[in-house]
């Protein structure tokens, strides 16, 4: 390995270590920071909120364990939203784990204020179906075929959570919590562009730029929750003190922290390049 | 090549003509993919205790974690058929001893305490790997990266609780310059513009592309040029 | 002649005067047979109306309230090739001959009964029942709609138009390029280094990475990726160089597999390939990750070719493979990824030129007029982007609202 790389590795182990400690210490020491709610997050958070009493409202956890710390929080702000609102959930994925996601979003809800809920009369968990768009579209002809039965093996036409859903088209709105493909993309292109179904979603903060294209005049995506920070706003519309909430802090620090990296490489860089100019003036 | 010109032609023209048999073979070409994509499932786990295998039995370096691979897999797949997951049964029933036992079923106590854990970690190390690349990236060279830095240091701030706070007493007629409202107007404006283009010509391409693929011209996705 | 003047007056008077009500359902024309127009044409003077449409179970509710005589109205997000009954019911200002009353319940719900039904009923119940003091008649009519699927949907004629358009022009510089025109193409510097990078892993005596991407195989991402893969494994036989492709899904490991060993067949390496060079790893995206982040600190790949669809691991592959020191080939039309990859990576194709590469080594003339084709298609949109901003600064919206007409 080169002088070069040696050196190269080295800085990187600094700058490894230094971002462990400094984001461990929010955790253990709260800051309690603020958040400031966006636009894009009102938007979504308006979409359930003034939705008809008694909604349907499908939560597709199009995600996997890697992602739970930006998503899952997401999901348990948006599962309390609907329930306070008196919205029925379906819970549906187009990753195989989304399925285990949904039912501990649903687990911690309950948990924590909501024990009332039935499954069946206010949630159900439809499970996992693979195919992604394919499988949307064949959703919007008709739901039965896609999924027969829920998780339990229930057929849904006995699950009163269900009744009058035919196809997608009979969905009040759609929450599309995503990490990748598919997901949140699919969601968009068949739910919202052909069956004008309301399509918002949360996706990490790394993938949520992709998405601002998609929240325009004609409303493919209504609002966006990208990443933690989003989730934290969330939650604070709630008025909850979640998970999101608590790890800001650490995010928060993170980043000031970046900013230092940033400039001490700059300074760096600026050294060599005199160095350099005074070696080529000598 | 004639199949990819015929049925690549009917689901371009199937999105023009609603009217059957058109509308109906683009659900059957979809019902065949959902299909073929189940079955290919099988392909990839053959291929992975195949690789796997040759590696343990030449016994090459580190075969030892390759070993545990595949105990892992086999693992996760007896405990799965055995007491199934969650809800489901499996071929032993519910096994509500175990449950007694662990609190929960093997498949979904490895789940829980082994597989979402690694796979979070794996997710995290993108928060090191950022603050790498950011060392090494926002450095001041030129105009444009002068332009970058800039900007990835109202976007950093933005992001985060502190932006509110450093020009949260900005009165109301400076508030566009409010951090966390400047970084939305960046990411909404030049980053969406910036992002449309890019997804413009992506899609030129995929036409392009797709022409091709439709036409014969590229068949190189088929192993041959010829 | 006065006679028969007045006799046609008569007539005519006399046909309005006992003209039918019009209630007609009929099926949208040029759609995908979700839509039914409805029309109706009532000859009494009305209040308003409601028009309801009976679901599965024969339940009618209200799709459509007017206060209109004569109008018509579009429903849509309907099945096609499905009977679909509806009923009108109109509230008249004065009494015809068959019409229905209707009454109200001292509960508020709502009775509809025949002036007939009405006139026998015990006068004990019609004083707990109340006439609406206006409306209080009522007329009712029922007609049925059947959506059917048309030969053409009218709503995607601007994208036909566009769809021609941006084929033509392919298609005609695909000619031209066939009949020998010299068609200049920029220089792809990751394309052009691709060389480079293969020499250098020869040298070094290390292999090459070649990682497909996270897509499926529908995936055109994927299917430019596996086609730059054919060329790259071309070179690998030529020179001899170990080439890894680790495959996320089953469906892209047997084509990237077929790719690969007929590039070495084309090389004339067959006993060169063994399968296990392209195999599966994993369908999970961090596990794939993982999987790859070993390969490339256990085997020093030489140089990293990442080409595909990525999402939030391209910056965990990116930095891995940097930190190995290996020489970094990037691409992908994933926009938002595009940033990680530039950081970290020695050379990036952005969008399309990812599309554009296996035109690009290939130097085959029909594929190189392709990429001036899409040249063209730029144009064409640029200048639609450009038309569309005047004319909604000058305030006309036909233009927006005909591209919007698109479902």
């Amino acid at each position: 390995m080169t002088q070069d790389l040696k050196k190269t590795q080295f800085e990187r182990r600094i700058i490894f270590l230094t971002l462990f400690i400094v984001v461990t210490l929010p955790l253990i020491f709260p800051l309690g920071l603020k958040t400031e709610i966006t636009p894009l997050v009102q938007n979504a958070y308006d979409m359930i909120e003034t939705a008809p009493d008694s909604s349907r409202i499908i939560i597709s956890f199009d995600y996997d364990p890697s992602t739970i710390t930006e998503l899952q929080p997401m999901a348990q702000a948006i599962i309390e939203h609907c329930w306070r609102r008196g919205h029925k959930v379906i819970a549906t994925a187009l990753w195989p784990q989304g399925a285990s996601m949904a039912d501990a979003a649903f687990s911690f809800v309950i948990e924590n204020g909501y024990k009332d809920k039935q499954y069946g009369v206010d949630y159900v968990n439809l499970g996992y179906k693979p195919g992604g768009t394919v499988t949307l579209q064949a959703l919007g002809r008709d739901f039965q075929t896609i999924f027969p039965s829920d998780m339990k093996g229930t057929p849904i036409s006995e699950i009163p959570a269900m009744q009058g859903i035919a196809k997608l088209g009979d969905i009040d709105a759609v929450m599309s919590l995503s990490a990748g493909d598919p997901g949140l993309m699919a969601w968009i292109m068949v739910a919202s562009d052909k069956y004008k179904v309301k399509v918002s979603g949360g996706t990490t903060a790394i993938s949520a730029p992709g998405f601002l294209t998609y929240v325009n005049k004609n409303q493919q995506l209504i609002g966006l929750l990208g990443g933690l920070k989003a989730a934290s706003e969330y939650e604070k519309l709630i008025g909850v003190k979640g998970k999101a909430t608590v790890n800001m802090d650490a995010q928060s620090v993170a980043h000031v922290l970046i900013l230092v990296f940033i400039t001490i490489g700059n300074i760096k860089a600026f050294r060599i390049r005199r160095k350099t100019r005074n070696a080529q003036m000598n | 090549m004639i199949l990819t010109l015929i049925i690549g032609i009917i689901v371009i023209v199937s999105e023009f003509i609603p009217h059957p048999p058109f509308g109906r073979l683009t659900q059957t070409f979809e019902s065949w993919f959902l299909i073929i994509f189940g079955f290919a499932i099988i392909l990839g786990q053959i291929s992975l205790v195949q690789v796997n295998l040759n590696k343990i039995s030449r016994r090459e370096e580190n075969w030892i974690y390759h070993l545990i691979g595949l105990i892992s897999l086999f693992v996760m797949v007896v405990f799965g058929l055995l007491w199934g997951t969650l809800e489901t049964g499996g071929l032993l029933g519910q096994g509500e001893s175990i449950q007694a036992a662990i609190g929960t079923k093997p498949f979904d106590y490895l789940f829980d305490n082994v597989y979402i854990p690694l796979s979070a970690t794996m997710f995290s190390l993108l928060a090191f790997f950022i603050a790498s690349a950011a060392y090494r990236a926002f450095i001041i060279r030129s105009f444009e990266s002068n332009l970058l830095m800039i900007t990835a240091v109202i976007v950093i701030i933005g992001r985060t609780s502190f932006g509110s706070f450093l020009t949260g007493w900005l009165p109301e007629r400076f508030s566009f310059f409010h951090i966390p409202l400047l970084t939305d107007y960046i990411m909404e404006f030049p980053n969406t513009a910036a992002q449309r283009a890019i997804l413009i010509s992506a899609a030129l391409g995929v036409i392009g592309s797709s022409l091709r693929i439709i036409l014969g011209i590229e068949r190189s996705y088929l192993g041959s040029d010829k | 002649m006065k006679r028969c003047f007045l006799l046609f007056a008569l007539a005519v008077f006399g046909f309005s005067a006992f003209a039918a009500d019009i209630f007609n359902i009929l099926d949208k024309p040029w759609d995908e047979g979700t839509e039914l127009l409805i029309k109706w044409d009532l000859s009494s003077v009305i209040d308003s109306i409601h028009i309801s449409r009976a679901d599965s179970a024969g339940v009618l509710g209200i799709v459509h309230v007017s206060r209109d005589a004569k109008g018509e109205f579009t429903e849509g997000k309907l099945q096609p090739d499905t009977t679909y009954v509806y009923s009108l019911i109109a509230f008249l200002r004065s009494p015809k001959t068959s019409d229905h009353v209707y009454l109200s319940k001292t509960d508020g719900s709502a009775l509809i009964v025949t002036s007939r039904q009405f006139t026998n009923l015990p006068d004990t119940l019609k004083t707990t029942l109340t006439i609406d003091s206006s409306p209080k008649y009522v007329s009712i009519l029922k007609a049925e709609g059947f959506p059917t699927r048309d030969w053409f949907n009218r709503k995607k004629l601007p994208l036909l138009f566009l769809l021609l358009v941006l084929s033509t022009g392919i298609l005609v510089f695909i000619v031209l390029a066939h009949r020998g025109t010299d068609l200049f193409i920029r220089r792809i510097n990751g394309l052009d280094a691709m060389d480079e990078a293969i020499g250098r892993a020869t040298e070094k005596g290390k292999p090459i990475l070649f990682v497909p991407g996270i897509g499926e195989l529908d995936d055109i991402q994927t299917i430019a990726s596996l086609s730059i893969l054919s060329h790259l494994a071309y070179k690998a036989a030529e020179y001899n160089t170990n080439l890894i492709v680790p495959c996320k899904t089953s469906m892209v490991l047997s084509a990237a597999r077929e790719v690969v060993k007929e590039s070495y067949l084309r090389a004339g390496r067959p006993d060169a390939f063994r399968n296990e060079q392209v195999f599966y790893l994993t369908d999970d995206q961090f596990g794939y990750v993982a999987g790859i982040d070993g390969i490339m600190i256990r085997e020093e790949p030489a140089a990293n070719f990442f080409l595909g669809t990525f999402y939030a691991e391209s910056l965990i592959l990116a930095e891995t493979g940097f930190g190995t020191g290996a020489i970094q080939t990037a691409g992908t039309a994933q926009a938002h990824q595009l940033p990680f990859f530039v950081v970290s990576c020695d050379y990036t194709l952005i969008g399309e030129e990812l599309y554009a590469a296996s035109a690009y080594l290939s130097r085959d003339p029909q594929q190189l007029g392709s990429l001036k084709g899409c040249d063209f298609g730029k144009i064409v949109l640029i200048s639609m982007i450009v038309i569309g901003v005047i004319f909604e600064i000058s305030g006309s919206t036909w233009f927006t609202s005909m591209l919007n007409m698109v479902e």
